[in-house]
């Protein structure tokens, strides 16, 4: 487990480092992700040491929102006069986005397997 | 023996109180939700934050004071997202043949999560800062602070509207599917993962792992790709 926890914050602290030096647009999280993702590839058998941890903190990813969502309610006066308007153009930009999505990646995956096949 | 106040006051200037408020908070909604068989509606960040904000109400505590305890676990989302690299990586193959449904699914979806609300925002006669506060919103949360600053939005108010579209998105997005009847959990978990960044991926995770893994990946590209399309669109649309 702390192995685990070493490897993934070494690569976010590596991340970090790389959006800060180069001054990037990226979050280093994700940039550290993309280095795991290359690690794996050169040491595969790594990925069996790192599934132990890895699945208990993505179980509970919602955990870790928590905070972030108290401070929606600590914030609440932010959204003002307009909150109601805000919530409304969030479900539908929301729903769209998703619609929009899902219809792209089930029709460009059938044309890719028609054309393939 | 101490009295209640003294004992008070000596909790609240530690991290622990609100650290195990978080946890037990959590426990609750989460073991709640799976006895429900994890319904939509039953979010177990959702209903993490509706038990703790009325304690912290009756308690008058502030925010700053209860993230002195809660930001042990809010400091993990980093690990956390690069902890997505595992699935991605067990994955891979079958990721490596829907490349062309991934590239232009993630154009899509993300073109459309922030034009839509730039023009909602328009039609609604909503102010301009509002509005660029608003764009960049289905991108995780330290991106769509950036873009909101970079554009001249407001980042406290990027900052709810973030954590809310996530919400809403882990929210909709089974009822949603169901009704479409989309069987495909790689196309689930992406629509999720575009359009509500970590929560999405959060709700995909409690759902299948596949489309935790679609999800990851979605969210994981997004972060790279609004910060770029969104400065185009408020530049062609506002």
């Amino acid at each position: 487990m702390l192995q685990t926890l070493g490897l993934l914050l070494g690569c976010q602290l590596l991340g970090e480092i790389t959006v800060r030096g180069f001054g990037l647009a990226i979050p280093g999280p994700v940039l550290g992700l993309s280095l795991l993702v290359l690690m794996l590839g050169v040491i595969p058998t790594l990925a069996d040491r790192l599934r132990p941890t890895t699945t208990v903190i993505l179980a509970n990813l919602s955990f870790l929102f928590v905070p972030a969502g108290v401070g929606v309610i600590g914030n609440f006066e932010v959204l003002s006069e307009d909150g109601i308007t805000l919530l409304a153009i969030l479900t539908i930009s929301t729903v769209l986005s998703m619609l929009a999505a899902v219809g792209t990646f089930i029709g460009v995956r059938h044309a890719t397997e028609r054309w393939a096949s | 023996m101490t009295d209640v106040a003294t004992l008070w006051s000596y909790l609240a200037t530690t991290p622990l109180i609100w650290l195990t408020t978080t946890i037990l908070a959590y426990l609750v909604a989460d073991g709640m939700a799976r006895h429900l068989g994890n319904p939509p509606w039953a979010n177990p960040v959702l209903v993490s934050v509706l038990l703790i904000a009325p304690v912290l109400w009756l308690t008058r505590t502030t925010y700053a004071t209860y993230f002195e305890g809660a930001q042990f676990i809010h400091f993990l989302l980093g690990p956390a997202t690069v902890a997505l690299a595992l699935p991605l990586w067990d994955h891979r193959d079958t990721i490596r043949t829907s490349v062309a449904p991934i590239a232009l699914a993630l154009l899509a979806g993300s073109i459309v999560a922030a034009g839509s609300a730039i023009l909602l925002a328009r039609a609604f006669g909503l102010p301009m800062e509002v509005l660029l506060s608003l764009a960049p919103k289905s991108t995780t949360a330290p991106v769509a602070l950036g873009i909101s600053e970079a554009i001249g939005g407001i980042p406290a108010l990027t900052a709810v509207l973030v954590i809310l579209t996530g919400i809403i998105g882990a929210v909709t997005v089974t009822p949603l599917m169901n009704v479409l009847r989309i069987t495909d959990w790689r196309a689930r978990g992406f629509a999720v993962g575009v359009a509500a960044h970590g929560i999405g991926t959060a709700r995909a995770f409690q759902v299948n792992p596949v489309a935790g893994a679609y999800a990851g990946i979605a969210m994981a590209l997004n972060a790279l790709l609004t910060s770029l399309i969104v400065p185009l669109l408020v530049r062609w649309l506002v």
